[in-house]
């Protein structure tokens, strides 16, 4: 008979090494996995994996930036899964900053001095997310809506509110795409700093990232947001206002996704299309999820899932494979991730039979 | 049915019980008393299929069982009533009631339904088959818990702490009842701690204590003092301190209370009194009369529909606390502990340590925008301390602590917040006997130092032996105040029941 | 304006993998499972099909050749396998090793759409296809194949009849799913399971075979909707992503549809219906730029930007779908 108890609490390096076991069988699994579909060495792959996220100079900066980006995001979420308020919103709440930062771009452009342009920029895409996150927060704070569902459909709002202005300022007209904004004048990019174009992303995120974990975890207001996550009873009991610490929090949330959606748009791509997010709303979630809410183990585990996902690029490349690969074997290795959290948490013992007294 | 040698160990370390021997005959109600964690329940949970003894065996009707399931405990004609109900909210009582049947006949509410009311007049109770939990008053749902496990054709019942929360009325029903099934041949086993409820229905009394059968009597030749010797293992004083006030006067007067809740449900119609410094000022009435709603609209965490309350400064200022915020209400220095039924719903946070929530009220002191975890660090160490709270550090979840622990831990912080009015309610809920002494300590020491001790509590005894005055609730209406020195119980209990009391 | 004998219709079939999903969300969340695995799910589903059509196709020599209830049964087989295996797996994590739902569906999703499109994909490459996509118009045909008296009944068969068998299954399953989660022992028992599992446990009611039944029965549904989309909605044509993010509008569809399977037949054909009309918008637009956008490639020369799960809000499904498929339903 198989008994399960939960543990009492793990040291810190025995469970860290029950995740790395985790992962190395992982990788061993799609490894297999690799050979049987395509035939390939496993190896290889793996080290055309490497080779693909530092190679280059050029590559490792782009891992670097994809990094920074859903780093942020994976904080921006963060103290909303801390509030147990499930934001699966973040996709929208990214477009929509994408939306409002573009927006500014191509309205504003050549109006007034990049500085003032980009400081415009930044106030509407962190309002426009924020308020993205607010709408779903409102209906949570007064009418307890699910929040899984709410934030979902949010997403599907943004989504074609960018499809429809795509095509009102597409260039050329006819072709659906709004290409580089701005091409010219760089009006409305980041500067470029210390000769990368990426370091100001990567600076900003860290920035946050630090930020973020030094308010969750010593200001009032995350200890509010605990509180609230715990228990809205004992929330209310000693006095802290509940539902103005879900829309706190959330505009909070919003706002850092909306500052995602900036980061895309004025430090990276210059463009604006309807899968500029490219899912990293959700990817987030098992980025923030895999850390357990703490902000700097986030670093790890987003960089374990950009990792996977520009090594994927490199092997569809190097042995004409199809990109999505890399998907399926991040979604292997996070089964294995998620699977191992339970020996982490329980233990498991095989009871003695009947008859066969103590060991 | 018998039950030999059991034991029971959780995480190798707790022993839950101990070489225990059981015997329960059909036809018999049986008392299980013992204090609180003296392993009450869990042994019951042996025999309901909840958890699985280490050793020892089984024996209904001489033939040995094993139960390793609650499914097979029902087979066997066992169902236990838990503390906490089983019963899907959204669903109807016929729903509950059939809920994991195992049979093969065609799914027929209508026929269930017609059965149920068959059971509910054969013993005397009351259910309506197509109500839904939800719309169920307490009583109602034990009732149906009950039903549930008659209609699966069991015969021993065993019962866990069913009066908790019930009223006198409701309880005097519900043991009518099992006496009728008592005499209809089934064994009833009721697990309590509540001494006179063991000698109004009981046959006969066993009694644990620290996971041992220390003794097994016939209830009619007992007495509520040879049991409670039993239960404690030495001799305990039932009285408890009442230091007499000194230095009182009015701190908090309410007048004209009227409180409705968001149902629309009146929970206080036009309550006055006042509250004295210096004084422990008792509430009493049966559950749900409006205690939870005073005390809450007290520390401004229920919306007032009409009347006053007032706080009163020492210097003759008059301040109003309506329309203040708790936490306005907390800095005048109205501290609140309510202990609810689950004892962690308010108040604490389980997953939180001992110093995450002392600093649950401290937190927002200071004007920095940090928290300061210094001072909540050492004031859950002097808690720890001063009251004796077994845990293994302050930086242990709280809900890794027992019952009693948990009820220290709140009890300690609102105290510690030096308050000037302290609002208990349920205080020694659940709590053994000497955890409870300590409580009643504590209280007595805040009204020394000329606090205005508020205590809401289950048990008259108590609160006739602790308060100074006892404010008597019924039905959300002031049903009088009487001297806690000269009340008899049952006067108070008659004006828990009456407005008023008296006749009328 | 608004044609309803050929609305109708369009309607009906961008609602009909919405049915699927939402009926096997809801049978899943019944058993307190929210799955939002789905999607992932409904492209393994869907993708299963198409590689057992595709196999069969090419295993025998001629498409006439092709047995009608085998070319049905081995695609409808494969979809249920596949997606049977994904919720036997969500039910392992989520159950058996006690793993957050919300994560585990996400990473499902990650999964699955990588699943489908690297299958698909390779598919396309075995083809050798210049398009990117693999048409299976010999099974679709078997899919499609409508009650002969169809088109003789006019206006009225349009709009009831018109459909291929999946279709009407879909609202059959939901029909059926109404009935026994209120109406039996069995959906007493899953609701209890949801709603309370320490009670039903009490009763006696094995929760975990409750869970892996409910959950692996809601995949198998949904995944059902990944292959009616590519069987019959699109003609038996995969292309990757096309799918799009259907899976996400049915999870959202069972808050609307309050839990209730046969309120989503409705409800499902309400949101096809509502998907189909932006699309008559600004389809003039999007028409002239149907060979950039099929190269997907969003700004020219520059790595793809998108990380992972490309099946999630990523699409302008409703263009996708209009644009590739523009069935010859609606031209006749």
């Amino acid at each position: 008979m198989i008994h399960i108890t939960k543990r009492k609490e793990m040291p810190l390096w025995q469970s860290l090494a029950v995740r790395l076991g985790a992962i190395v069988i992982a990788l061993v699994v799609c490894g297999f996995i690799t050979t049987i579909t395509t035939g390939l060495n496993p190896i290889d792959v793996y080290a055309t994996m490497i080779k693909g996220a530092f190679g280059t100079a050029r590559k490792t900066w782009t891992l670097l930036q994809e990094l920074a980006i859903l780093l942020c995001i994976s904080v921006a979420l963060t103290p909303a899964f801390r509030m147990r308020f499930w934001n699966l919103g973040g996709e929208g709440q990214i477009l929509i900053g994408c939306f409002a930062s573009a927006a500014c771009m191509i309205l504003l452009g050549d109006k007034v001095p990049n500085a003032v342009l980009i400081l415009i920029m930044f106030v509407t895409s962190v309002a426009a997310g924020a308020i993205w996150a607010l709408i779903p927060a409102i209906f949570k704070a007064r009418w307890n809506t699910n929040e899984t569902l709410f934030t979902l459909m949010m997403n599907y709002v943004a989504t074609q509110i960018v499809a429809y202005f795509v095509i009102v300022w597409e260039v050329p007209k006819g072709s659906g795409n709004i290409g580089i904004i701005n091409q010219s004048t760089e009006a409305g990019w980041f500067p470029v700093i210390g000769g990368q174009k990426y370091l100001l992303n990567v600076v900003l995120v860290a920035i946050v990232t630090v930020l973020m974990y030094i308010y969750l975890n010593y200001s009032k207001q995350g200890y509010e947001i605990s509180v609230v996550g715990e228990s809205t009873n004992t929330a209310r009991y000693v006095g802290i206002k509940v539902d103005r610490v879900i829309l706190r929090t959330l505009l909070i949330s919003g706002a850092i996704c909306g500052f995602a959606g900036l980061l895309l748009v004025a430090g990276t791509n210059h463009t604006l299309t309807t899968t500029l997010a490219g899912g990293r709303g959700f990817t987030a979630v098992m980025v923030a999820w895999l850390a357990k809410f703490n902000p700097l183990v986030m670093i790890a585990s987003s960089f374990l899932l950009v990792f996977m996902d520009s090594g994927a690029g490199e092997i569809s490349m190097a042995f004409g494979l199809n990109h999505s690969f890399g998907a399926i074997l991040t979604g292997i290795i996070l089964f294995f991730i998620i699977g191992c959290e339970f020996f982490i948490t329980y233990k498991v013992n095989f009871a003695k039979k009947e008859g066969e007294t103590n060991a | 049915m018998r039950m030999r040698g059991i034991t029971k160990e959780f995480a190798g370390k707790v022993v839950a019980n101990k070489d225990v021997d059981l015997d329960i005959y059909r036809g018999e109600i049986l008392a299980l008393l013992g204090e609180n964690g003296s392993g009450k329940t869990t042994l019951m949970n042996m025999l309901s299929g909840i958890y699985f003894p280490d050793s020892g065996s089984i024996e209904i009707d001489g033939e040995p069982v094993v139960i390793s399931s609650p499914k097979i405990a029902y087979d066997h004609g066992i169902g236990m009533i838990h503390q906490h109900f089983k019963l899907v909210n959204v669903f109807t009582a016929a729903e509950n009631i059939v809920l994991g049947l195992v049979d093969n006949r065609r799914f027929d509410l209508a026929a269930a339904a017609a059965k149920i009311n068959e059971i509910c007049d054969a013993y005397g109770f009351d259910v309506d088959p197509y109500q839904k939990v939800y719309d169920m008053s307490v009583s109602q749902k034990q009732t149906v818990e009950i039903v549930k496990l008659l209609f699966r054709g069991a015969d021993i019942l065993i019962l866990d702490e069913p009066t908790a929360v019930l009223t006198p009325q409701e309880t005097d029903k519900l043991f009518a009842v099992l006496r009728n099934m008592r005499d209809d041949g089934k064994a009833i086993i009721i697990i309590t701690h509540k001494l006179h409820e063991v000698l109004d229905i009981s046959d006969r009394v066993a009694i644990l204590r620290k996971g041992e059968h220390v003794g097994d009597m016939v209830t009619s030749a007992t007495t509520s003092q040879e049991m409670t010797n039993m239960m404690v293992g030495h001799q305990v004083t039932l009285n408890i301190d009442r230091p007499e006030p000194v230095n009182t006067f009015e701190r908090i007067r309410v007048e004209g209370l009227t409180v409705v809740d968001h149902e629309g449900v009146v929970k206080l119609d036009d309550v006055s009194f006042s509250m004295n410094a210096g004084e422990i000022l008792g509430i009493a009435g049966i559950s749900g009369c409006g205690q939870k709603e005073l005390l809450e609209a007290i520390a401004g965490l229920q919306p007032v529909q009409k009347g006053s309350i007032d706080y009163l400064h020492r210097d003759g200022r008059v301040e109003s606390l309506i329309g203040k915020d708790p936490l306005e209400i907390a800095a005048i220095g109205v501290a609140l502990s309510f202990v609810p039924e689950d004892r962690l719903g308010m108040g604490l946070v389980a997953n939180m340590d001992l110093a995450d929530n002392m600093m649950l009220r401290s937190f927002r002191n200071g004007h920095s925008v940090f928290t300061d975890r210094k001072a909540p660090a050492h004031l859950a160490e002097k808690v720890v301390e001063e009251l004796e709270v077994n845990t293994p550090s302050i930086h242990t979840a709280v809900r890794r602590l027992s019952g009693g622990n948990v009820q220290k831990v709140l009890v300690g912080r609102e105290i510690a917040s030096a308050p000037r009015v302290l609002l208990s309610a349920y205080a020694v809920r659940g709590l053994d006997v000497n955890s409870s002494y300590l409580i009643y300590d504590l209280l007595n020491e805040q009204k020394r130092k000329g606090v205005a001790v508020v205590y809401v509590g289950e048990d008259l005894d108590v609160l006739l032996e602790l308060c100074d005055r006892i404010l008597v609730l019924c039905g959300g209406k002031v049903s009088g105040i009487v001297d806690g020195r000269t009340a008899t119980k049952n006067e108070v209990g008659f004006m828990m029941t009456k407005l008023g009391g008296g006749e009328a | 304006m608004l044609d309803l004998v050929s609305f109708i219709p369009r309607a009906v079939a961008q609602g009909i993998p919405l049915l699927f999903g939402s009926t096997g969300e809801i049978v899943t969340e019944k058993s307190g499972n929210l799955n939002l695995g789905i999607p992932g799910v409904m492209y393994v589903g869907g993708i299963c099909g198409v590689i057992g059509s595709f196999l069969y196709e090419r295993s025998v020599p001629d498409p006439s050749m092709i047995n009608p209830a085998l070319g049905v049964a081995i695609p409808v087989g494969c979809c249920l396998l596949g997606s049977l295996l994904m919720g036997l797996l969500y039910c392992f994590l989520t159950v058996t090793l006690r793993a957050n739902q919300n994560v585990t569906g996400l990473a499902m999703t990650t999964f699955g759409v990588g699943f489908g499109n690297f299958f698909g994909g390779s598919l396309i490459k075995l083809t050798g296809a210049t398009v990117p996509s693999i048409a299976l118009s010999s099974t679709s045909r078997l899919f499609r194949t409508t009650l002969p008296f169809a088109s003789s009944m006019g206006w009225f068969g349009k709009m009831f009849l018109s459909f291929g068998f999946l279709a009407y299954v879909a609202i059959v399953i939901a029909i059926v799913a109404s009935y026994i989660l209120n109406r039996t022992k069995i959906g007493l028992q899953l609701r209890a399971v949801g709603e309370n599992p320490a009670t039903a446990d009490a009763a006696g009611i094995n929760i975990t075979r409750y869970k892996y039944v409910a959950t692996c029965l809601g995949c198998m549904i949904a995944g059902l909707g990944g292959l009616y989309y590519v069987m019959d909605y699109a003609n038996g044509v995969w292309s990757n992503d096309a799918f799009g993010d259907r899976g996400w509008l049915a999870i959202a569809l069972v808050i609307f549809t309050i839990w209730r399977p046969n309120v989503s037949i409705p409800a499902s054909i309400l949101f096809g219906g509502l998907q189909d009309v932006p699309v008559r918008g600004h389809d003039r637009g999007a028409r002239a730029h149907e060979p950039a956008q099929q190269a997907r490639e969003p700004t020219a020369g520059k790595p793809r930007p998108a990380i992972l799960p490309r099946g999630t809000l990523t699409e302008r499904a409703p263009h996708t779908g209009a644009r590739f498929f523009d069935s010859p339903r609606s031209a006749c």
